[in-house]
């Protein structure tokens, strides 16, 4: 077989990535009703090959708690990192754009934000909003925009100086045509490569606090929940209960990372040239 | 023993631990000889295929020791990849073939890791490359405290007529021109055997265009082979005994500097046109620019914009010499 | 038409060097104007001044008598940078660039040496002789009416050089576009100015 370039080898990760992350979300969907189904005739058994992740102490299929609960978290993570990637794009615009009160105004805030410890501030966030989903949503949301914040910022004060843009605004061209013919092309790659890069984030934040008991209520079977009920049954041998799980955690969060970093590798020029 | 030593560099035979291969004539080894040089760069088309830009196919050059060899090519025209090339630094996507000869013998890429910041030195084209962390004392002498080195780098600072507190400062506290004396000195702590600078006036105007040429001339006169990578034919003309000139990925030319008095002396009709293009020899242009490495056309690469372009022009062109230079030309005599 | 300059001063900051002091300057659009002087004497910086890139710290700019600053829109003062590969956005195609441009016409894009096959590049598939041809053909728009060189082919072979200084000497007789060049080259001047000013005189007389 011809060994595949750069590109392609990319291009065949970041498909693997979504396939595997979309298949999740899917099945987790689908198969809602087997997360919950009990059945006492089959409780506590080990992994085998018709329960390849075994059962808990209730009877419940793990393998498909764990599909379910990761679902949860990827569309309670890709939800949070879009309205925090909004979010970053209006501040970070408006802070490089609107003169240097706007500008400082939001500097702070975002220094504000980064100096408190993320999971801090989310604990307090979600239970201020009541916890739940509308709780996470927003404490994940309003807490992840910062770093995106800054790099848009600094990518269009940069621009601003490039003598193209200087020379644009000397062809008597307006603000929206800068905007858009000169500023985009160079901001869109950087802002989606921001956005799939923070989902990892937003979904290990969103588990952890779940895990912590801050989060999501005990009947939703999100990935926290799973993991912080597998805790108490670690100690009685049911291993599987919080391998499978964490393992599948790691893997997803893993997969997000590879697909953000593909999506850098193709849309950043400096490394298209191969 | 001496007599099978080829004399390579002035006044280093001490230094002399190649044995040459050269036994049978007497004359001196060129201290750099690159035949048939090309470098590809394999790039993406749009989507997924790959395609392999030649920026150079066909380069020939040759240094001999205190002398100073200008390649002359336009900006953009790759010309740079030629000192990354004889250094082995080329960017893992860029692929390099021919034959580069140091002192007689095949510069392998063990060879030039081990000669690469001692006998064979490049002056890169930005001050940016200097470290702006560092103060310049230890940055010429490259962390070297020993009392010899310090007593050389206070004879360089006589040399380019920098101060001897310049040592205790950083490269922000220094004028450019003075952080250029600071780059090209940086290349001198090792008494190297051959300088390649590439593109060393970037911007610079004409005076001090010229005070940075001439610093690479005292290297060539203190008996160092020097190459200068430029775009400038006028500077290069004023410092440097021998030019090559760079066309569409070859080189098309190799003259003397005195060929250069008088457009009759000169080989190649690029050469020539060039000549007829500079201010004070009439200002007179051609049509065309030089072709893209993509579409270049088959044999000679200036036949488009030839005026004697003829049929025999389509065949490979051969780089033949004539009269003490060389050309890629049928025509050229 | 003409382009003044009176009483003008520049520094970068404050406290910064004087760059320009008290400087006066008038040009006509017949008028093909040299400037020189070595280094450090703010070339560049007058260049941007000229054509309102930079805003000066006393005195004008006038443009028929008007302040340069009071034109909205396109600016009849158009200057074309020394380093062609900054001044075209690395992400547009080289067809955007020319339609930046006012309505350029397609004898300027030909008599440029623009060939068809380099618009549907990038500016990385060109070399720089090539960009700053493209430079010069978005500067010279319908309503441009004095230009500002600033070293535009030093960074070029010189049969590029000859080729766009012989094209752009014609289209701005033709166009009555006045011309101020900057160039190092003394000789280059000397072909293509019909007056010399040297920065160094300049400083002098105050």
């Amino acid at each position: 077989m011809r060994k595949l370039n750069r590109r392609q080898r990319l291009l065949l990760g970041l498909a693997f990535s979504a396939a595997f992350l979309i298949i999740v979300c899917v099945w987790g969907i689908l198969g809602a009703e087997a997360a919950r189904a009990t059945d006492f005739s089959r409780k506590n058994i080990p992994p085998c090959l018709q329960y390849p992740f075994g059962t808990d102490w209730l009877g419940r299929d793990m393998l498909a708690r764990t599909v379910k609960g990761l679902s949860m978290s990827i569309l309670i993570g890709i939800t949070a990192a879009a309205v925090s990637a909004v979010i970053a794009l209006l501040l970070g615009i408006a802070s490089a754009t609107m003169g240097r009160a706007v500008d400082s105004v939001v500097s702070f805030v975002i220094d504000l934000i980064m100096g408190v410890p993320h999971i801090l501030l989310l604990i307090l966030i979600s239970v201020a909003l009541g916890k739940g989903l509308k709780g996470v949503i927003i404490g994940v949301a309003v807490t992840h925009w910062p770093s995106l914040a800054r790099l848009i910022r600094a990518e269009v004060l940069q621009l601003k100086e490039m003598p193209y843009i200087k020379i644009a605004v000397k062809l008597g061209k307006s603000r929206w045509h800068i905007a858009v013919k000169h500023m985009l092309p160079h901001l869109l790659p950087q802002f989606i490569v921001g956005l799939v890069l923070l989902f990892p984030h937003a979904i290990l934040h969103e588990s952890s606090i779940t895990f912590l008991g801050f989060g999501l209520s005990t009947e939703q079977p999100a990935i926290g929940i799973v993991l912080s009920e597998a805790m108490k049954y670690l100690a009685t041998g049911k291993w599987w209960l919080a391998l499978f799980p964490g393992l599948f955690l790691v893997i997803t969060v893993a997969l997000f990372y590879i697909l953000g970093q593909s999506l850098r590798k193709l849309l950043d020029p400096g490394s298209v040239h191969q | 023993m001496d007599e099978k030593r080829v004399k390579c560099g002035a006044g280093s035979e001490d230094r002399m631990d190649s044995p040459a291969v050269n036994k049978l004539s007497g004359e001196k080894e060129p201290v750099l000889k690159i035949e048939h040089m090309s470098i590809s760069f394999t790039q993406y088309d749009r989507g997924m295929r790959q395609v392999s830009l030649p920026v150079i196919r066909d380069l020939d050059v040759e240094v001999h020791a205190g002398e100073m060899v200008a390649v002359v090519g336009s900006s953009g025209s790759g010309k740079s990849l030629l000192a990354h090339g004889v250094m082995g630094v080329l960017p893992y996507n860029a692929a390099m073939d021919g034959r580069i000869t140091y002192c007689g013998e095949e510069l392998t890429r063990e060879r030039i890791e081990k000669l690469r910041g001692r006998e064979i030195v490049l002056v890169p084209q930005s001050i940016a490359f200097l470290n702006p962390l560092m103060k310049i004392g230890p940055q010429i002498c490259k962390g070297d405290k020993r009392a010899s080195a310090r007593e050389k780098l206070r004879s360089i600072f006589k040399r380019y007529e920098l101060d001897e507190r310049v040592g205790n400062l950083y490269p922000f506290e220094l004028s450019g021109g003075m952080n250029r004396r600071v780059l090209i000195s940086t290349a001198l702590m090792e008494e190297p055997k051959l300088v390649i600078a590439d593109e060393p006036t970037p911007g610079l105007d004409l005076a001090v265009a010229k005070r940075a040429m001439a610093h690479f001339r005292e290297l060539a006169d203190m008996g160092a082979g020097v190459l200068v990578i430029t775009h400038d034919l006028e500077l290069a003309l004023e410092v440097a005994d021998r030019i090559a000139v760079f066309y569409a990925g070859a080189t098309v030319e190799e003259a003397p500097v005195q060929d250069f008095q008088d457009e009759d002396s000169l080989r190649h009709p690029y050469t020539k046109a060039l000549w007829r293009a500079m201010p004070q020899h009439g200002f007179h242009y051609i049509e065309g620019a030089q072709p893209y490495v993509k579409d270049l056309p088959a044999g000679c690469s200036f036949a488009p914009r030839c005026p004697q372009c003829g049929p025999e022009c389509a065949r490979e062109i051969a780089y033949r010499a004539v009269r003490g230079g060389k050309v890629r030309c049928v025509r050229g005599k | 038409m003409k382009l003044e300059v009176k009483d003008m001063s520049y520094r970068y900051t404050a406290k910064g060097r004087q760059i320009l002091k008290n400087f006066n300057l008038a040009v006509d659009s017949s008028e093909r104007v040299g400037l020189t002087a070595p280094s450090g004497y703010g070339k560049t910086t007058l260049c941007q001044l000229l054509s309102g890139y930079l805003k000066p710290d006393q005195g004008q700019v006038l443009l028929d008598g008007q302040p340069l600053s009071s034109y909205q829109g396109y600016c009849p003062v158009q200057m074309v940078w020394q380093h062609p590969e900054f001044a075209v956005n690395p992400r547009l195609p080289m067809r955007e660039v020319i339609h930046e441009g006012d309505e350029i016409e397609e004898w300027v894009i030909q008599g440029l040496g623009i060939e068809p096959d380099w618009l549907r590049r990038f500016p990385t598939e060109l070399s720089g002789g090539e960009l700053q041809r493209f430079s010069l053909a978005r500067a010279l728009g319908k309503r441009t009416r004095f230009l500002i060189a600033d070293e535009i082919s030093t960074m070029l072979d010189l049969i590029t050089q000859s080729q766009i200084w012989h094209f752009l000497l014609e289209e701005v007789e033709k166009r009555q576009i006045g011309l101020i060049a900057v160039s190092h080259n003394p000789e280059l001047i000397d072909r293509v100015c019909t007056r010399k000013i040297d920065l160094r005189l300049q400083g002098e007389e105050k």
